[in-house]
């Protein structure tokens, strides 16, 4: 067998390592447009701030591919799969023949048209190793930094780039900063956090024009009428799936390419994973986006598992999947999963001590925890995502208690010895 | 291989697990010296009520979520042990986050996390501390149960 793998990041990593853990000897040909060794796409901001380097941020050790027997075509791109043939077309004119076909091609940051954008020479987006060695040569001391989107790509370069220059603005249309992970009142909380870090805001506005100023440098008018000065602009308004080779070729696709918890697409021997594909979310059953780096590398070992398996059991059952997110900003910690209630629905369960902020999301005709959001302390959150990712039944007694302080002591003793004692076979 | 397994009848939530293994993991020196007004960051952890109370470590999980979450690839799997590698970790929390124990956590510094790794980072030659000075023999270190085949 032959299983070739487009992209080289977390779901490609973990397909390679699902299929190597039932199958040693099938062939292995990974394809990826960047020229680099894998490496972690989110440690880029740590890259800026001097917290990590290009070989501490390395996915994997620099012998994963030899270890791992997997021929890597580094600096290739992609652009057809022949789903009859089972091929896939590359950029350089070769074409190479699979028997499984893995899709890992991530996002791509989506950039609005704006007057006068185009004019702006200093303009990077912030997904890729090269995006933050431009940023590290072209921000000093005094570079006046705007960057457009107040999400989870936009602030963490906001962090990372808080450590090379004081002059930092975010504009986002949204009134909020995080919108797609947090409710009006930890937002608020993370914005004053960051304000009080040096970052400055402009919130439910947007630019309406890019001049470029005679004496150097660049302004931004935005729609309240403000403008704003800068010499380099990192644009983050948000990322769009890449679907396109899997769309081409007759797959389904609507906001990523839909696979199901195999990471199987509907086109025959063809699998996709991580943030270019829409899965089923195990806390609602919905079909959506999650594009976080530790469902992309579940949900590439559950396709490569299967893809080795060849109809055999398989090593372990796919893991489900859920929104999770870890991120934390000058030290303030954010932990979310699951999904959120409207404001004033029943089951909001919310505290703030001046430092600390959780709110839980509690279903209590279905019995479950449905969500979460923790600012600050972050200790044993796990053990709440496992609810939320497992589906557990929980009585409204067990999750007032763990509500108070997450533990095992508010399961039963034979759920506790199951976790914790020799089990007697 | 051989895991910490926690019998909770058999604990008198005396707390001597998480200062022996704080005190490893400082260097397993002194504990009166090295622990001394020190506010201690063990990687097992108690648990209690006014019924009953239990120690907490790492389960070094088969299929470890903490690992398949790990941004940065500093989480592996090493002979069946779960171990970080601190100075690839950027403190992001995505495994304290996935640790269906909270098994995971961060460390003093807050820069980083850690976890029980069986005493195999420190200086007590694999011997889990925080059973070896266990007065009651709640926690043990034993080899798993062989499971039967069909």
């Amino acid at each position: 067998m032959k299983h070739v793998i487009i992209g080289n990041s977390a779901a490609a990593v973990g397909c390679v390592e699902g299929i190597r853990r039932t199958n040693s000897t099938d062939d292995i040909l990974l394809i990826a447009s960047e020229p680099h060794h894998t490496y972690s796409r989110p440690l880029i901001s740590y890259l800026i701030a001097g917290k990590t380097d290009r070989q501490r941020m390395k996915y994997r050790p620099d012998d994963f591919y030899a270890a791992n027997n997997v021929t890597a075509l580094l600096g290739k791109t992609a652009v057809a799969i022949d789903p009859a043939a089972q091929t896939v077309a590359l950029e350089s004119g070769e074409t190479v023949a699979y028997d499984t076909l893995l899709v890992a091609t991530g996002s791509s940051p989506v950039v609005f048209p704006a007057e006068g954008l185009e004019q702006v020479q200093n303009m990077r987006t912030f997904t890729q190793l090269q995006d933050a060695e431009a940023l590290l040569e072209s921000v000093g001391e005094n570079t006046r930094v705007l960057i457009i989107g107040a999400g989870l790509i936009g602030l963490k370069c906001a962090e990372g780039l808080r450590s090379r220059t004081a002059n930092i603005t975010v504009v986002d249309l949204a009134p909020l900063v995080l919108s797609s992970i947090l409710k009006p009142t930890p937002a608020a909380i993370i914005r004053a956090h960051l304000e009080a870090n040096g970052v400055g805001f402009r919130l439910g506005t947007s630019v309406a024009a890019f001049r470029t100023l005679p004496g150097g440098g660049y302004e931004a008018q935005l729609q309240s009428g403000e403008t704003i000065a800068f010499d380099q602009l990192v644009y983050a308004a948000g990322v769009r799936a890449n679907t396109a080779l899997v769309k081409a070729a007759g797959g389904e696709t609507n906001r990523g390419i839909v696979v199901n918890t195999l990471g199987q697409t509907n086109l025959p021997h063809v699998y996709a994973a991580g943030d270019c594909t829409e899965s089923p979310d195990a806390c609602t059953g919905q079909h959506k986006v999650m594009a976080l780096l530790p469902n992309a590398y579940m949900q590439g070992e559950a396709a490569g598992m299967h893809m080795a398996a060849g109809g055999a059991p398989l090593p372990c059952a796919p893991e489900p999947l859920i929104p999770e997110n870890a991120i934390g900003f000058f030290g303030k910690h954010i932990l979310s999963a699951g999904i959120y209630f409207d404001d004033g629905a029943e089951g909001k369960y919310e505290d703030f001590d001046g430092e600390n902020y959780r709110c839980f999301y509690y279903d209590a005709s279905a019995q479950r925890l449905m969500g979460y959001i923790l600012l600050g302390r972050a200790e044993r959150a796990g053990i709440y995502t496992a609810l939320i990712r497992e589906a557990t039944l929980l009585p409204e007694a067990q999750f007032q208690q763990l509500r108070r302080e997450p533990g095992l002591i508010a399961f039963s003793p034979e759920v506790r010895a199951q976790a914790l004692r020799k089990q007697v076979v | 291989m051989k895991k910490i397994y926690v019998r909770e009848e058999w604990c008198l939530g005396c707390h001597l697990c998480e200062y022996y293994c704080a005190n490893a993991n400082l260097g397993n020196g002194d504990m009166a010296k090295t622990l001394k007004g020190a506010a201690i960051c063990p990687c097992i952890r108690v648990e209690e009520d006014d019924r009953i109370s239990f120690a907490v470590p790492c389960r070094h999980c088969e299929e470890p979520h903490c690992k398949k979450s790990c941004i940065t690839g500093a989480i592996s799997v090493e002979g069946g042990v779960v171990r970080v590698d601190k100075d690839k970790c950027v403190g992001c929390f995505t495994c304290v986050l996935a640790c269906p124990y909270g098994a995971v956590m961060p460390s003093a510094d807050g820069h980083a996390v850690q976890k029980c790794e069986l005493c195999l980072q420190n200086n007590t030659g694999g011997a889990p501390a925080c059973v070896a000075h266990c007065p009651n023999r709640a926690i043990i270190f034993e080899e798993e149960a062989e499971v039967a085949s069909a």
